[in-house]
């Protein structure tokens, strides 16, 4: 594991910021929300992984500088969500909640139709046309309406196996 | 009403009255439907006297404590040498429980107003909103009417934020949601100190569950002795109560009665019972924290505060789940360890180990490899998590295990015997 805490030599990588120009002046927004400058941590990720669609060491090490932390502590931040990408991840990202309640109502069935339909053939692993990535998580807090499943920021209710193919399709 | 169902006779409509009615999420709806009219009346009013009125309904914390809101709010400095915080807990995970997505989706007015009253009696200047990162449909309306009732200038002085979680059910617990906030991981704190004392970035701070809140403009308006009223049993739990029922119901949704209503009747009049065929065999009845009711236990279950003690478990959040006779309950009880196991932040070796430990054995039994004296060390594990961390992580793991052994016994002896193999894949 390597965190790189001060940009390559020149010449090796381009790197272009993600807090520039109009996200820059957002970021300050947030920033005024708070009492101190670390408070916008998890926001100026998101901001990031909105950005890039996923939070590289390099963008934490960017995070750590427009904060004033350091990229270590950033890192630890970004390892305890589970919501931040640390790889890259499909075009779409499938979650799935397979928790008890939604269990009991078929929702691993649900999951399955997810890998079968993308052709992503493993849980986590990115379809090989990179569309798809396609995760199980914990409860996401809509069981009366097994099985629920977020495709990127779209929350769907009531997903059954049989709905999913044609799902996928509206996604391509 | 039971939304997404029609409304039920037998249910007492406070919160939820305007689930499912898109107008009374715009801001000139709500005010059409005389949103906001206590909170204006409210800025005009003793911080005190906001207390005493919250004290005198009984209000509880909807969260999963039950810890009564006016004397929580009481404990914040009377006299104010630093700034106060509200933050508000809609980090809504606890499995079973979709009950606060519910008020933000159709009523986020309601919410922003129950805040900002509670902002003002708890003398706080900014109020955060911590949403889990995974709602964002709700997230979308809290933020367009934030928006909206920001421009129309209704807070007075106090400021309201929308916080976005990532995915972290820890946060849901009071001191985690604030190191988060504070764009730390979301450990749980040490207490004392209690977050009125040094609460978030250190300052006196209240942290109030969705569903509470939502509850305030309407005590405000109605009076303490009507709320105080909405009882039918135990005088120590007042008011309405929405009930998120999940699993094996033929109308699974929220339903909001009052307090000391029977289980047994939101099961079988307002959800319809179970599936045809099929038979009610146990019920998780305050979210995936509490232990598990037999059948038995269940259809003698009052839903207040002390009914659900009585019978062996807790009220909780409120997240009623239902099983029927074809769950395997071994399997699912292993889904819930494994839930908490996957969501311990790990910092104390109860629960890191434990949790981990616990899904393991389980896994083990299911997988036919496990051995009598497993559930002797099930137990023990359980006995080791539970009141031994900073929070209660640790016993919510433990909960559904010491009750599920208990009450279901022949179904992990059966696995173990090799009576019996796994349907579902682990």
């Amino acid at each position: 594991m390597s965190v790189s805490v001060h940009a390559p030599p020149a010449g090796t990588e381009t790197y272009e910021p993600v807090f520039a120009g109009a996200v820059l002046d957002q970021l300050g927004e947030i920033l005024a929300r708070y009492p101190t400058k670390q408070a916008a941590l998890l926001p100026a990720l998101w901001i990031v992984q909105r950005a890039r669609g996923w939070i590289s060491d390099r963008n934490m090490a960017e995070v750590a500088e427009v904060l004033g932390l350091t990229p270590a502590y950033v890192k630890g931040v970004v390892t305890f969500y589970t919501m931040y990408h640390q790889h890259p991840v499909g075009k779409h990202f499938v979650q799935v909640c397979t928790t008890s309640p939604c269990n009991i109502c078929g929702a691993e069935a649900v999951a399955k139709a997810f890998l079968d339909s993308t052709g992503a053939k493993e849980l986590g692993a990115t379809s090989p046309d990179g569309k798809w990535t396609v995760i199980e998580v914990e409860c996401l807090g809509a069981c009366g309406f097994a099985t629920p499943v977020l495709v990127d920021d779209d929350f769907i209710e009531s997903v059954t196996p049989e709905k999913v193919p044609e799902l996928v399709r509206k996604y391509k | 009403m039971g939304y997404p169902q029609k409304p039920h006779a037998r249910e007492t409509v406070v919160l939820s009255k305007y689930f499912g009615d898109a107008d009374a999420r715009t801001y000139k709806g709500w005010i059409k439907r005389g949103g906001y009219e206590m909170l204006a009346q409210a800025l005009t009013m003793e911080p005190a006297k906001i207390i005493d009125i919250v004290k005198e309904s009984g209000l509880r914390g909807r969260g999963g404590a039950g810890f009564p809101t006016g004397l929580k709010w009481s404990f914040m400095p009377k006299e104010k040498k630093k700034p106060h915080y509200l933050c508000v807990n809609a980090d809504e995970s606890e499995p079973g429980t979709f009950k606060d997505r519910e008020i933000m989706r159709w009523t986020p007015h309601a919410l922003l107003e129950g805040s900002a009253i509670a902002a003002h009696a708890i003398q706080a200047e900014v109020v955060y909103i911590y949403i889990r990162g995974e709602f964002t449909e709700p997230w979308t309306y809290m933020e367009r009417a934030l928006a909206e009732a920001t421009a129309a200038k209704v807070f007075g002085g106090i400021k309201i934020y929308l916080h976005r979680g990532a995915g972290a059910y820890i946060c849901g617990e009071e001191t985690a949601l604030m190191n988060s906030i504070e764009g730390k991981r979301g450990n749980p704190r040490i207490k004392p100190p209690f977050p009125a004392a040094a609460g978030v970035f250190g300052m006196p701070t209240t942290i109030n569950n969705v569903e509470t809140l939502a509850a305030v403009p309407h005590i405000l308006k109605q009076g303490a002795a009507w709320y105080k009223g909405l009882s039918l049993s135990s005088p120590k739990s007042t008011g309405t109560k929405l009930f998120s029922v999940c699993g094996h119901v033929q109308r699974p949704g929220n339903y909001e009665v009052t307090m000391g209503f029977p289980l047994k009747d939101l099961l079988y009049e307002l959800c319809g019972g179970m599936q045809a065929g099929r038979t009610l065999k146990a019920c998780i009845p305050g979210g995936s924290s509490v232990p598990i009711l037999s059948r038995e236990e269940t259809e003698g279950c009052l839903l207040d505060y002390e009914g659900v003690v009585e019978k062996g478990s807790m009220l909780g959040s409120g997240g009623v789940i239902v099983f029927d006779d074809s769950t395997d309950m071994v399997y699912q009880i292993m889904r819930l360890a494994r839930f908490y196991a996957h969501e311990s932040c790990a910092q104390c070796t109860q629960c890191r180990e434990g949790t981990a430990w616990t899904t393991k054995i389980l896994e083990r039994i299911l997988a036919g490899q496990g051995k009598m004296a497993d559930l002797d060390l099930l137990l023990d594990l359980s006995e080791n998590m539970t009141g031994k961390t900073i929070c209660v992580l640790s016993d919510s793991c433990a909960a559904p295990v010491v009750s599920g052994i208990k009450k279901f016994r022949s179904e992990f002896e059966e696995y173990i015997a090799g009576r019996r193999r796994a349907v579902m894949v682990a």
